[in-house]
Parts: C-alpha cells; structure tokens; sequence
C-alpha cells in the first residue's frame, strides 16, 4: 500500500530507526565481551522490528526482506537462542552500513549495488541464526501462573520470566492505582524505585478499578529481594505487592550457548562476509529536532516584536498628524522612537541568536556514525588502535554537521589505512604496541575546531618535495624556498596526490585536495601538522553557521562590497613601494611570509584609483592566504547572503548579494573563488 | 463513526490513517502508544480499534485483554495489524478477543474493506 509521495516520510522516519539502532549497537560494541543488558538487546531487537513492517508498508522490499532476516536473527538473540559473539556482531555492524546504502538507494528511487549485496547478506545472517533448537520443558508451566495473566504476554516477555525464574528469583505482582491523566508519569517514578532491585518484565493494565479518573497497573516483578524491601520501596506510589511465586533454591542454570558456533567462527567470516559498498555518513533527511523550550522563546521574542511594532505605529500616527497640521508632534517623539528602535533591535538580536540555536546540533550525531565505521575499518587493517573521541556535545550548524562527516571520514579513514604504522613496526620504532586515532571538538569563539590525528609514522617532507616537482606542482626554484608548513601544504593541491604516490608518502594525499575543497565549502580553513615518527594531525576551522555571517564592507572603485568576516585573518597596511612582484604577480611580505597581493579593481575590472597607501584585508582559505587591496573600509555588518538569480548566478568570484540596510544591495565576495582563480595558472604551469 | 489507530511508528499510523479515512463517515482519531490509547478510550466512543503488538510501554495484547475485560469497551471489535508473524502471538491476541489479525504488508483494499464490514458500512 505504497503512495509515492509518502516516500520522504519512509526515508525520515526509517533514517531514525537506524539512528537509534546504531546507538544502540555502538553501545554493544563498545561492550564486547560483557553480557549484553536485556533492555538493549530488546531495543535492537524493536529497530530491526519497526524497520521490517515500515518498509514492508511502503513497498521497500529488499530493506523489508534483510530486516527481517536481522529481526529473527535478533530476536534469537533476545529470546537467548544465540550468542551475542564477536562475529555476530560484526555482521550486525555491517548489516547496519548496508541498510544505509538500501536506503539512500531508495531515496533515489534506483535500483543499486546494494540490492545484490543485501541478498548475500540475509543468507549470512541466517547461517548464523542456525537452526531452531527444540525447546525443553517450559519452566513457566509448572509456575502455576494465572492462565488469564499468561495469555497477555508476548514471547518475549515469556522469554524474559523464563530467564528469572532460572536465576531463581521470586516473581511478585505490584499493583498500584494511578489517576487516568497522568498514569504515565506515576508510572516512570515507580519502574525508577523498581529497577535498581530487580526486572519489570511486564506491565498491565487492569481492568478492575471501574472508575472513570483512575487506572490500575500490574507489574510482574522478578526480583531477588525481600517482599518487605519491595513494599518500602514503593511506598510512596501506594504500591501493593504480592509474591506470586517465590524464589527457587536449584541453582541457576546456565544459559544456553550459540547453537552452532562452527557456522558462527570468526574463521567463516571473512570469506563469507559480503562487502558492505561504501554509501556517504550524510543523513538522508533535512529536518531539525527542536526542543520545545527553544521554540517557546522564539515565539516570546516574536510576540514582544509585535509589541513594538504597535508601538512605533502609533508614534508613526502621531507624525503623520503632525504633517498634517491637525496635531502638534509630542515632545518626546524624538526620545521615544529612539527608545523604540533599540528595543526593536535588541529583540531582533535574540530572535536571531534564538533562530540560529535551533538549526544547532550537536557534533555527536555524526560522531556517533564515525565511531561505528572507525571500529570497522580498524579491524579490518588488522592493526591496533584506540579511537579517541572528544567534544560530541560541542554543536554547529546543521549543514555543516551534515557536510562534515564524509570529509572526516577520509581523513579518519587515511590516518588508520596509511598514518599508522602495523604493530611490529611499531614496537621495532619503540613505540607503544596500540597505536591511539584522535578526533577531538571544542568550540573557540565563533568557530568550532576539529582535530583528527594520529601517533603514526609521520609525513616525509623530502619525499613531498621531490613528488611535488616531478609532478609539476611546483618549479625547482619555487621548491627549494618553500617552508615546511608550506611544504605539508602542498598535499592539498589537485593533481598532487596520485595512486603512485599513495605508498611512498605513507597514503597521505589520497583525496585531499576534495577534503580542502569540500572543507572550503563551508568557508573552513583546513591545517596539518606533521613530525617524522610522531604523527600527523589535520587541524579544521569552522565557522558555528553559515546562514547569518558577519561581513566586512569595503569599498573598491566606489562600490561596497561585503567580505565574509570568517575568512578574513587580519587586515594590514602595504605602501606601494613594498610591493615587490614574482612572476609578473604583484606579493608582498608579511612577517617574513611571501603572500600574493591582489586588486579587487583589477579581478572585476573596475577603474582603478590611484594609491599609496594600500588597505588590505589578508584572507585565508584552508592553507591558502591572500591579501585583497581594496580602497576603503566601511564597517562590520551583519548580513544574511542571498543567491543571485539567473545570469548573476555563474559569475566567478561573487557569492550572492545581500541588504546593508538603507535599501542598498551589495554583492557578497566569494572568497574560495577569488583564491581559486588566483592559484589555478599558477598550478596548471 | 470514530476509529482508534494506536501505532508507534509515525509513518505507519499516517498510511493507516490515510486509508481508513477514505471510507466515508469514518473520523480517525490516533494514539502513538498503549499508554495514550489507555488515555483516549475513555474520552471518545470508538466504533474500531486498530493497533499494533509491539510498542514501547505496554504491548497490544495487553491493551486487547484490558479493552476486552472492560464493560465499556468490550463491544468494540479490534483489529490487530502487526508485522508479528509469530504464531504464538497471533493465537493469543485472537484468543483474547482480536477480531481481526493482519500482518503487514496488506493491501489498502483489505484494510478498507474490513472495516466496512465491521462498522457494517457499504
């Protein structure tokens, strides 16, 4: 029963449940070897669940089809049938990447690679399901439990007593009356004094109480306390508990192994194992979740917004009748306009910061898949490694949360593949065994820096130097002056890095000139850092937001301009006479570092206007930095960019226009494009 | 006639709902949890309820037993729409007064057509 037009909903809500699912599993992951909590293997056992009859509704069938295969396969797990061992895990793991790639498949109403790969996979998980064993005697059958109360009960809840009464707890019945408006909440308080005492295994409602206001409960209790400790306990809720069995004295039995642990070997694994094709961290989703608190307060500041607007109509009024003479102009006009534009602008202030606090999410959202694929990619190299993570809860503007994770993914993914060096060579280099793959947030001002490093093998700068002039990077001359950081620099650059080069610069290189550009796009400024045999770290600097950016506004050739102030560095004085020139392009020296200084006039093509004294504004772009001349400086600004429309759209070097007020619109530099046009000759000689 | 869907998943619920409201005179009212179904029953006079077996807080047999064991609900047929293929679980929700059992996926038509037939419409 497919409507076409529900599919936008599938995705979003199917997207939550492989959220939370990869939570979760991230969760057993990080506990491997611990025995698995119920209520987590349950909630694991609900997502593949939910996914398996959503997908089912909506025609998706190949998703259908493999969570069903992973439910059963959960479900054993749940229900105690299998063991939760390394190898199932993994294919849990990857079955979570592989509903991933079904679902941007099906995002794109396309048939793909990962249909193909999903068949393979449901056949794996159900050799490791094995066959059904034959179940003994039902210990619940010989509890003599009220037949009326078992008949409610799910299998897994049956599941769930049958493992109590095997740990030879008692089972009791709490019982307890709530009001009808507000049983949920009566409820949580009670499960929070039950829980640290034993397992809710269900909750009933009852029928009894025939009142309208209230509603009764039973919850089926397995515990190894006393009754006397349980009705102190839940005292305070009115709890009336009764012993329904009590506790055995047979010693507990052990639970049941994996059925077929020869199927399930970590040895099978790797031939049968399908490959999961590697699908972007990108969410497919773009929807914010919004705390509720955060809307209130937007809609107070619009409601005081609606005050002063009432306000500056009547003294609107007021002037209109003072310009038509029926009425002198009150005496504090002056003063009360005054008093109502800076109320109006404080308020449009929050209204702003409220706006941009709800399009924040926390860092954690993709760090949590990154952590996921990491450990993945880790026991796939076959080498050691910690995986340090830090600053989840730092947060940053959705669009860019979302554009990061691919881009930390490569970075991530070279330091394990190529920076890291194996554990022999390691310990050969006397260093520790475990290597430690770093990534780490934290907020600095108005930008967020992400670090991503490891203690590996290090970069080597001679071999960077030597690739760079056989690949014609860069001339011999222009080699032999480069610094070191510009030298480590030069990875970034098209063209440098190449399969060839891959394993003579330990990997580093591969791609990283899409990191820079991809990193560009969201005006970040991308650095790396690199000592022989110490390791290597990209350090990564981002803007909070990209929707309301403070700009500079200059003026060249007696036009405004606006510059976004988040890639201005500084902005310094140059007379003509320091201007020296390089391959007929005009540099200039900033503390000892040669930076190309370019005219705004000339990229446009506008009229020059004669200077001594140059003002320019030092941009920097990832590792580039450029200084642009302009004539004059105007302010800081505020301003929200807009696209430009039609023809505009494709001129190089202008990123949109925006209102400074006044009504006077202004074109909005594009920095990246600027640079871009600047390096390109330069690179392709 | 009212109709109370009780689902947990968001886009299910709107399918369901979206289907049954098709039918003409039929007003669906929707509850994402057995506990919010507990709390709208006594609000409105249901003429069908719909729900799903697995959910969050308490799960759909129990809301069968207890609607069936209340006086002012038990006449109201019930159907039980699940992904639960499990055979155990179908026995017993039938057994404790499930007029209806289907398991997803299921054509419009079906749902559409046994609702009528229960709410004895066209």
């Amino acid at each position: 029963m497919a409507r076409p037009r529900a599919l936008s909903e599938f995705i979003a809500e199917a997207n939550e449940i492989l959220e939370a699912l990869g939570r979760d599993l991230l969760v057993l992951d990080e506990r491997r070897g611990q025995e698995a909590d119920p209520d987590l293997l349950n909630g694991v056992f609900r997502a593949a669940h939910s996914l398996k009859g959503l997908s089912g509704m909506f025609g998706q069938d190949s998703i259908a089809r493999l969570a069903h295969q992973t439910e059963d396969l959960l479900d054993g797990l749940r229900l105690g049938k299998v063991a939760l061992d390394d190898a199932l895990l993994d294919a849990l793991i990857e079955t979570l990447d592989l509903f991933n790639a079904l679902l941007a498949e099906a995002a794109e109403e396309r048939e793909g690679p990962a249909q193909e790969v999903a068949i393979a996979q449901a056949d794996r998980l159900q050799r490791l399901l094995g066959p059904a064993v034959a179940s003994a005697a039902d210990p619940l059958d010989t509890l003599g439990l009220d037949p009326q109360m078992r008949a409610v009960f799910t299998e897994y809840e049956e599941h769930r007593l049958r493992e109590n009464v095997k740990r030879g707890v008692a089972l009791y019945r709490v019982r307890a009356v709530f009001s009808l408006a507000d049983f949920d909440q009566g409820l949580a308080a009670l499960n929070a004094k039950l829980k640290p005492l034993g397992e809710v295994i269900s909750t009933l409602p009852s029928s009894q109480p025939g009142d309208e206001s209230t509603i009764a409960f039973d919850l089926v209790f397995g515990s190894a306390k006393e009754q006397g400790e349980l009705e102190a306990a839940v005292e305070e809720q009115k709890g009336l508990v009764t012993l329904m069995t009590p506790a055995a004295t047979a010693r507990p039995r052990p639970a049941p192994l994996a059925n077929d642990r020869e199927v399930s070997g970590p040895q099978l694994r790797a031939l049968d194992a399908p490959r999961t094709p590697e699908t972007s961290l990108r969410s497919l989703t773009q929807t914010v979740r919004v705390d509720i608190g955060r809307l209130d307060g937007l809609m107070n500041a619009v409601g005081e917004l609606l005050l002063i607007k009432s306000n500056i109509q009547q003294l609107a009024e007021g002037a209109r009748q003072a310009a038509a003479g029926s009425a002198p102009l009150p005496k504090l006009w002056g003063q009360e306009l005054f008093k109502e534009s800076r109320a109006l602008e404080r308020k449009l202030d929050e209204l702003q910061k409220g706006i941009l606090e709800v399009r924040m999410v926390p860092l954690g959202q993709v760090f949590d898949k990154l952590s996921r694929l990491v450990r993945r990619i880790v026991r796939e190299s076959g080498k050691e490694i910690d995986f340090d993570l830090a600053g989840g809860d730092v947060e940053l503007d959705k669009l860019i949360v979302e554009e990061l994770s691919d881009p930390l993914m490569h970075l991530l993914r070279n330091a394990i593949d190529h920076g890291v060096e194996s554990p022999e060579a390691r310990v050969k280099a006397g260093k520790p065994r475990r290597a430690v793959v770093r990534l780490k947030a934290r907020q600095q001002g108005n930008h967020v820096v992400l670090e991503v490093g490891d203690d590996g093998a290090g970069m080597n700068e001679e071999r960077i130097r030597e690739v760079a002039i056989e690949r014609n990077v860069v001339t011999v001359a222009q080699a032999e002056g480069l610094e070191r950081r510009e030298l480590l620099n030069l990875v970034f650059i098209p063209g440098f890095s190449t399969r060839a080069s891959v394993s003579e610069l330990s990997g580093r290189g591969v791609g990283l000139d899409v990191v820079k550009t991809n990193l560009a796009r969201l005006s970040g400024i991308i650095d790396i850092d690199s000592r022989r045999g110490q390791g290597t770290t990209f350090t990564l600097t981002l803007p909070l937001t990209l929707a309301i950016i403070r700009a500079l506004v200059v003026e060249v050739s007696g036009r405004t301009w606006a510059v976004p102030l988040n890639s201005v560095m500084e902005i310094v004085q140059v007379t003509t006479p320091e201007l020296r020139s390089i391959e007929k392009k005009e540099v200039f020296s900033l503390r000892g570092q040669t930076v190309p200084f370019v005219r705004l006039s000339r990229v446009f093509g506008l009229p020059e206007t004669k200077l001594e004294k140059h003002q320019v504004v030092i941009v920097g772009l990832a590792q580039a930095r450029v200084g642009l001349a302009v004539d004059q400086l105007l302010g800081q600004q505020d301003i929200v960019t807009k696209p430009l429309g039609g023809r505009l759209r494709s001129v190089p070097g202008v990123a949109g226009a925006t209102d400074l007020g006044n009504r006077r619109t202004v074109l909005v530099l594009d920095v990246a494009a600027v640079i871009e046009g600047l390096l390109r000759p330069r690179s392709a000689s | 006639m009212k109709v109370l869907i009780v689902e947990d998943s968001k886009a299910t619920r709107e399918l369901l709902a979206t289907t049954v409201q098709t039918i003409g005179g039929v007003e669906v009212i929707c509850a994402v949890s057995g506990f919010e179904a507990l709390k709208v029953l006594p609000r409105f006079q249901f003429a069908l309820i719909i729900t799903d077996i697995n959910m969050p807080d308490i799960n759909g047999l129990e809301l069968i037993n207890f609607v069936k064991k209340n006086p002012h609900y038990r006449d109201t047929p019930l159907f039980v729409v699940t992904t639960e293929g499990r055979n155990q679980d179908r026995e017993r929700g039938l057994a404790l007064g499930a007029a209806e059992y289907l398991i997803k996926p299921f054509e419009a038509e079906v749902l559409v057509a046994l609702v009528k037939r229960y709410l004895k419409l066209g």
